[in-house]
């Protein structure tokens, strides 16, 4: 009777850890054991053909004096320094465009989230459409006088890293549209009853109470466009292929030529650590810059 | 709001919106003009002259789009399927029983989340090839299949359930799976939804990761086809816009339906963290 229910206590106790095993065993295999193999093929020399040959930090002091790698890293931060801005505050106001009872208003709120459900590479190929020489950007802009001769956007030194830019900031402007509806809607409307009531302007009202009410979420989609502005990866592919003079190439870009076009194995973990070090920087930053904001888990899907 | 007020916010909300649609618009007018109709006109025409559906026609024979389109729908319901039941198993635990580790668990897992998957993609080639799943669909769906992101999400919905629940029902001698399967899985059907589109909308754009661990063209999903078309056919505007707007269609449709599921995700994600 005893030993049953000594037994029988065993068992109970192995329940949460029954539960867990089949996730654990999986991220075990796909996540942790990744992580700590691509530590130690940055180690070595590896072409996936030969067995890895230890190098020790032989790769990472090439990736130090390679001014391709300097050069993605620049183009990521400046990605960065350009994109986070753009996408932390524009959708500030799409939100506060949409978040209005009028008719059809849900119609324009799925239009505005339309590119984020739209495959990266379906989006490449609409924009590089849009930015040919003949296409239909230039168009617009001849006709509202703003350009006199059109311009290559994509395949011009000075204007393709931004090119690309604008078609991640388009991509991604309606997740955060709809973060930032999520904020607004916590926001008490008596605040904006009294300030109706004072005669504040509405845009004084958004300066002055939507904005400083937003700020957890502010910091929330800082963190979060941050992340994936170092990720991007298709809309480079896809439209510029790193070029021109790999004007375009990003972390994420070199990372992928040097493992899966060069076969550098070695040398592309070095990068993807390097990678991941830019990555966890950004996000104690901003971890620091916005203690008791709200968390999420949503940064995996951008 | 006076009458100049609304006239003016929709004329903004239209201006916005054909900034964000005007792409579409001009993907699927060149994916409807016929081969008589010169696409680089000027000025440039948006609306076809002679719209024709002959290039979505000649798009199924180029390539085998169908079975993209099939593969892309399989990878889709695998790993949809594999992340909902995953998850939500093992974030009972993490939610609702204390044991030894809880908290450990958690963290790593948590931190997982910070890991960027192109530093994970060397290593997670060779241990899909080492494992035969190159060229599969399992290894297609390997990424997404159990996501520590699902994990956090399901563990904050359950965490919102009163425990008194559970508690009558364990009372009763039910097992811990049945009242995770018929007491807890019906009360966070919302999240198992927003979940589920989250998932799909991952798996089904995906594109590094298949262009990474697929060679074998017979097993491509609809990006791969997208993307093999522009290179083969990429003088050839109207067949490529017609392939790229049949391999969205599929995620439009999804999206018109489960719309609200994509909102309060963003909700959930953010508020409740």
């Amino acid at each position: 009777m005893r030993a049953h229910r000594e037994w029988h206590e065993t068992l109970h106790r192995c329940v949460p850890y029954a539960f867990l095993t089949p996730a654990m065993l999986l991220i075990g295999t796909f996540v942790l054991l990744p992580m700590i193999s691509a530590l130690l093929i940055s180690f070595s020399e590896y072409n996936m053909i030969e067995a890895p040959r230890f190098v020790g930090l032989e790769q990472y002091r090439r990736l130090v004096s390679d001014p391709f790698f300097w050069n993605a890293l620049l183009n990521s931060l400046l990605y960065l320094l350009v994109v986070v801005p753009i996408l932390t505050f524009a959708p500030i106001f799409l939100a506060v465009l949409v978040n209005r009872r009028l008719p059809g208003i849900a119609v324009f709120r799925a239009i505005y989230y339309l590119p984020v459900v739209t495959s990266l590479v379906v989006t490449g190929l609409m924009w590089k459409w849009v930015y040919e020489e003949n296409g239909v950007l230039n168009f617009i802009l001849q006709k509202l006088g703003i350009l006199d001769d059109p311009i290559a956007w994509l395949a011009v030194a000075d204007t393709s890293l931004f090119a690309v830019m604008a078609v991640t900031v388009w991509s991604g402007m309606g997740f955060y549209m709809v973060i930032y509806l999520a904020g607004l809607q916590s926001i008490p409307k008596s605040l904006y009853e009294s300030a109706d009531l004072a005669g504040v302007s509405r845009v004084r009202q958004t300066v002055f109470i939507t904005i400083p009410m937003l700020q957890p979420y502010i910091a929330l989609v800082a963190v979060i466009s941050s992340i994936a502005a170092m990720k991007v990866f298709e809309e480079v592919f896809i439209m510029t292929n790193g070029g021109p003079l790999s004007q375009t190439e990003t972390l994420v870009f070199f990372v992928y030529q040097n493992a899966f076009v060069e076969f550098d194995m070695g040398y592309a973990s070095a990068a993807g650590i390097a990678l991941f070090v830019v990555t966890l920087a950004l996000s104690m930053i901003n971890l620091m810059l916005s203690r008791g904001s709200p968390n999420t888990g949503i940064t995996m899907y951008r | 709001m006076s009458l100049i007020r609304i006239v003016l916010r929709y004329a903004v909300l239209v201006i916005v919106a054909s900034v964000f649609a005007g792409p579409f618009l001009w993907l699927l007018s060149t994916a409807l003009k016929s081969g008589a109709e010169n696409i680089f006109q000027y000025p440039p025409a948006l609306i076809p002259r002679e719209a024709t559906l002959d290039n979505f026609k000649r798009v199924f024979e180029a390539l085998p789009f169908l079975s993209y389109f099939l593969n892309s729908a399989l990878v889709a319901a695998l790993a949809v399927s594999c992340n909902l039941m995953l998850c939500s198993l093992a974030a009972y635990p993490l939610a609702r029983m204390s044991f030894a580790g809880r908290q450990g668990i958690f963290l790593v897992l948590i931190s997982t989340l910070m890991l960027p998957f192109q530093l994970l993609m060397i290593p997670l080639y060779t241990i899909a090839v080492t494992l035969g799943l190159n060229n599969s669909f399992l290894g297609l769906v390997i990424p997404h299949a159990c996501t520590a992101f699902g994990i956090f999400l399901m563990r904050q919905a359950f965490m919102a359930i009163p425990h008194q629940l559970e508690e009558s029902a364990h009372l009763e001698g039910v097992t811990r799976l049945q009242i995770w399967w018929h007491v807890l899985l019906p009360l966070v059907k919302p999240t198992l939804a927003t979940l589920a589109v989250f998932t799909f909308v991952g798996v089904w754009g995906d594109f590094l990761w298949p262009l990474i661990i697929i060679d074998d063209q017979t097993r491509y999903t609809l990006p791969l086809g997208v993307n093999k078309l522009a290179g083969a056919f990429g003088k050839d505007w109207r067949l490529v816009a017609a392939g790229a707007v049949l391999s969205i269609v599929p995620m439009m449709l999804v999206f018109l339906f489960t719309q609200r599921f994509f909102i309060s995700g963003a909700l959930r994600g953010a508020v409740k963290g």
